[in-house]
C-alpha cells in the first residue's frame, strides 16, 4: 500500500505541498535545537580553552572571547607553566593507579551481585534491592566522618601507616574501598537492570544444555552485557578520574599519593593566585577520560542481542 | 530412548491456582506425541516440568523407568527447542550447537563429529561460522533443533516450534521435522496449540483444556470419536457444528430438522453434533434439512456454505462444482453415520 501511495503522488505536487514544508520545517527544528544545544554545552569548555592560551593578565582583566580580536596575545605560557611547578607525570600514575582499581572493583562485584539479584532466587530480594536503590539517594559526603573514623581508630589506616609499610599501592586501598563503596548502587542498579531484560529462554536453555550459574554468568550473561559494562566502566572511571574530593579526603594531598585532581587544585593559592594554570591544567587532566570515552563509545551501540529470540 | 510416563502430576502456584490437574499420560518410546489445546490450557506448563524447568507440586513424572522429580534438568537426558529458539546471540552456529556438549565436557573431535553431523543432516553446513542474527527464522529454527540433536537425547521436547515461522516454512518445517523423528528413532514430545500441526504430525494426540487432559488419542481417532463437546470443537476446521436437540428413542430433533440416530437414546435434551462435511448435496432419507445460505466461501477444492438452519448457525462443505449463490435455500443431505451426540449436562460423548 505504501508503495503504491508513493508512486501515485507526482513528484511536483509533492514539493511545496503543506505536508512537505511541515516535513521539512520540523527537520530544521530539530537539527537547530540539537546543534544549539551542543553549541550551548560546549561554551564553557571553548572559553576554558581560549583561556589557557592567553597570559594572566588577559584572562585577569577581559574576557575570553574579546581575545580574538588581539590574535597575538596569545602564548603557550599556562602549559608550560604548569608542566614545570606541577609533577604532572607522578600524579597521572597517581590518577591511573587509584581509577583503575576503582573502575574494576565496583564494576566487577556489581556484575555478580546484579546476577543474583536479576536471575537468583533469594528470600528479601526485592527488599534487599530496593534498599540499594534508596541507597543511591544517600550523599556521600554524610559518609565521610564514620568511614574515616572507622579506618583511622579501628584500622590505623592512615596514609603515612599504609606507607609506613612500604607495599607499593597500600595506601590507595582506603580510597579504592571508597570509591568501590560508593559506585556499588548505581553499578548493581544498572547491571541488574540490564541482566533482567535478557530473554529468560536463554538461561533455561542453557539449564537444559547443563550450564552451571557460573557457566552462565561468564558465557552468556557478560557477554550479552558488553554495552552495560562498558557505558558502567565509562561512567565510574570519569567520576573517579574527575574526583577531587573523596581523594583529599581519603589519601590527602601528598605528593607521592594525590591524584591529577589534587595536584592540580594546589596549584591556586586560597587567594585565587594561579587560577591561571587551572585552564591549561584542565585540558591535561582531559586526555584521559577522552581516551576512555572515544574508545568505548562504540561498545554503547545496541543490538547485540539481535537474532536471539524471535523470527 | 525412553517411554515418558505422567502419574497423577499436578502443578499448583498457589493454593487455588492450579493449572495442571491429575495429569495422567503414557507416551512410548519412539511415539510422536503431540499436546495440544489453547493458549493458557497448560500444556507447556505440563512440558516445562518433564524438562525440570518448572517444580511439580503432585505426582511423579518418569523418563523410562527412572523417576524425575528431582533430577535436574541437565541429567534428564532430553533436550529442548524453545518457541522463542533461544539461541545464544553471540556464539556462531556452530558453538551455538557445540555448547551443549562443550558442557558435558566432550572430547574435542567426537564433538566436532557429532556438530557436523547434525549441521549436515539439517542443511546448515553453510552457516556454521554465522552469527544467529545473520539468519533467517528457518534457519535458525533448525539450529535450535541442531542444539537438541547433537546431545542424542533420549527424550526430544518441543515447545511451538514452529509459531514463528510464517505459514509456507511452517507447513515444509512439519514435514522435516516428521522426517527427523522417523531417522532419529526417539520419542518426541510436542507442544502446539495449532490443530493442523497436532493432526498432521502427531502419531497420538493428547488433547488439554483449562489444566485437565480431555482425550488422549490417534488423531483419526480423535477426529472420529471425539470424547467430549470441547474436542469435538478443537479439532477440525471449519468447527463442527453444533445443534441442540430434543431426543427421543432414534430421533433427533433440532429447531429446522430432523434426523434419525444410528442408536437409541434416552429421551432428553442434547447436543448434535456433526462436521462441514458431514453435508451433501444428496439429500437421503435419514436425514436432510434446508439450509438458507449467508456466505458462500469458494477454496477451489472445496467449498463452504455458511448458513441458518431452522435457527441454528451451520456451515457445510460441499462439492466446489455445487452452484450456490448468498440469499439460496439448498437442500442437503446428512450423512447419519458421523452424527455425535453429546450431553447437555456433561458435555461428554454419547456416540
Amino acid at each position: 500500500m505504501t508503495v503504491a501511495a508513493a508512486t501515485a503522488r507526482p513528484a511536483t505536487s509533492a514539493r511545496f505541498s503543506p505536508q512537505w514544508l511541515s516535513e521539512r520545517l520540523s527537520r530544521y527544528i530539530l537539527h537547530i535545537v540539537v546543534i544549539g544545544l551542543t553549541a550551548a554545552w560546549m561554551v564553557p569548555a571553548v572559553g576554558l580553552l581560549v583561556s589557557s592560551f592567553r597570559p594572566f593578565s588577559g584572562i585577569a582583566t577581559s574576557g575570553w572571547w574579546t581575545a580574538f580580536s588581539n590574535p597575538t596575545q596569545f602564548t603557550f605560557q599556562n602549559y608550560s607553566d604548569v608542566l614545570a611547578q606541577s609533577n604532572l607525570g607522578q600524579s597521572f600514575f597517581n590518577s591511573f593507579m587509584i581509577a583503575v582499581p576503582a573502575t574494576v572493583l565496583p564494576v566487577t562485584i556489581g556484575a555478580f551481585a546484579a546476577y543474583a539479584f536479576s536471575w537468583m532466587k533469594f528470600p528479601g530480594r526485592n527488599w534487599i534491592f530496593l534498599a540499594l536503590v534508596g541507597l543511591l539517594a544517600v550523599p556521600l559526603q554524610l559518609t565521610f566522618i564514620p568511614i574515616l573514623t572507622f579506618y583511622v581508630q579501628q584500622l590505623h589506616w592512615t596514609t603515612s601507616n599504609l606507607e609506613a609499610t612500604g607495599i607499593p599501592g597500600l595506601p590507595w586501598v582506603p580510597l579504592w574501598l571508597a570509591h568501590a563503596g560508593y559506585g556499588l548502587p548505581f553499578s548493581i542498579y544498572l547491571l541488574a537492570n540490564f541482566f533482567r531484560a535478557l530473554p529468560s529462554d536463554l538461561f533455561e536453555s542453557a539449564e537444559i544444555d547443563g550450564a552451571g550459574t557460573l557457566t552462565v554468568f561468564f558465557r552468556l550473561v557478560l557477554p550479552l552485557s558488553v554495552p552495560a559494562l562498558a557505558s558502567l566502566v565509562i561512567f565510574q572511571f570519569l567520576w573517579v578520574w574527575n574526583d577531587l574530593l573523596v581523594a583529599l579526603i581519603y589519601v590527602g594531598g601528598a605528593q607521592e599519593v594525590a591524584p591529577l585532581t589534587v595536584n592540580l587544585a594546589n596549584l591556586t593559592t586560597s587567594l585565587g593566585q594561579g587560577s591561571n594554570l587551572l585552564t591549561s591544567a584542565a585540558f591535561f587532566s582531559m586526555i584521559v577520560p577522552l581516551i576512555v570515552f572515544l574508545s568505548l563509545q562504540r561498545y554503547f551501540v545496541r543490538g547485540i542481542l539481535a537474532g536471539s529470540v524471535k523470527g | 530412548m525412553a517411554s515418558v510416563t505422567y502419574d497423577h502430576v499436578v502443578k499448583r502456584y498457589t493454593a487455588d491456582v492450579t493449572v495442571v490437574k491429575d495429569f495422567n499420560v503414557e507416551i512410548k518410546d519412539k511415539e510422536f506425541m503431540v499436546l495440544v489445546g489453547p493458549s493458557g490450557c497448560g500444556k507447556s506448563t505440563a512440558l516445562r516440568m518433564l524438562a525440570g524447568l518448572e517444580s511439580i507440586s503432585e505426582g511423579e513424572i518418569r523418563i523410562g523407568d527412572r523417576m524425575v522429580n528431582n533430577v535436574a534438568a541437565k541429567d534428564r537426558d532430553i533436550a529442548m527447542v524453545f518457541q522463542s529458539y533461544a539461541l545464544y546471540p553471540h556464539m556462531s552456529v556452530y558453538d551455538n550447537m557445540a555448547f551443549p556438549l562443550q558442557m558435558q565436557h566432550m572430547k574435542k573431535d567426537e564433538m566436532d563429529k557429532r556438530v557436523k553431523n547434525a549441521s549436515r543432516i539439517l542443511g546448515l553446513d553453510p552457516f556454521l561460522s554465522r552469527k544467529p542474527r545473520a539468519l533467517s527464522g528457518g534457519q535458525r529454527q533448525r539450529v535450535a533443533l541442531g542444539r537438541a540433536i547433537v546431545r542424542s537425547p533420549k527424550v526430544f521436547l518441543l515447545d511451538e516450534p514452529l509459531s514463528n515461522l510464517d505459514a509456507k516454512l511452517r507447513g515444509q518445517t512439519r514435514i522435516e521435522l516428521q522426517k527427523l523423528h522417523r531417522d532419529l528413532e526417539t520419542t518426541f514430545i510436542y507442544v502446539t496449540h495449532d490443530q493442523v500441526e497436532a493432526m498432521t504430525m502427531g502419531d497420538r494426540i493428547a488433547i488439554m483444556n483449562a489444566g485437565i487432559l480431555q482425550q488422549v488419542g490417534s488423531p483419526g481417532d480423535i477426529y472420529d470419536h471425539p470424547a467430549n463437546l470441547f474436542v469435538a470443537g478443537f479439532i477440525g476446521s471449519p468447527t463442527m457444528n453444533f445443534v441442540p436437540v430434543t431426543t427421543s428413542d432414534t430421533t433427533a430433533k433440532a429447531t429446522g430438522f430432523e434426523v434419525k440416530l444410528p442408536k437409541s437414546v434416552p429421551a432428553g435434551k442434547g447436543t448434535l453434533g456433526f462436521r462441514p462435511e458431514a453435508l451433501t448435496d444428496r439429500p437421503s432419507a435419514d436425514g436432510s434439512l434446508e439450509m438458507k445460505v449467508d456466505v458462500v466461501e469458494r477454496l477451489g477444492s472445496d467449498q463452504f456454505l455458511y448458513g441458518q438452519v431452522g435457527s441454528d448457525q451451520v456451515t457445510a462443505r460441499v462439492d466446489p462444482r455445487m452452484k450456490v449463490d448468498p440469499g439460496d435455500s439448498v437442500k442437503l443431505g446428512l450423512d447419519t453415520r458421523s452424527l455425535h451426540l453429546f450431553d447437555s449436562q456433561n458435555e461428554t460423548a454419547l456416540f
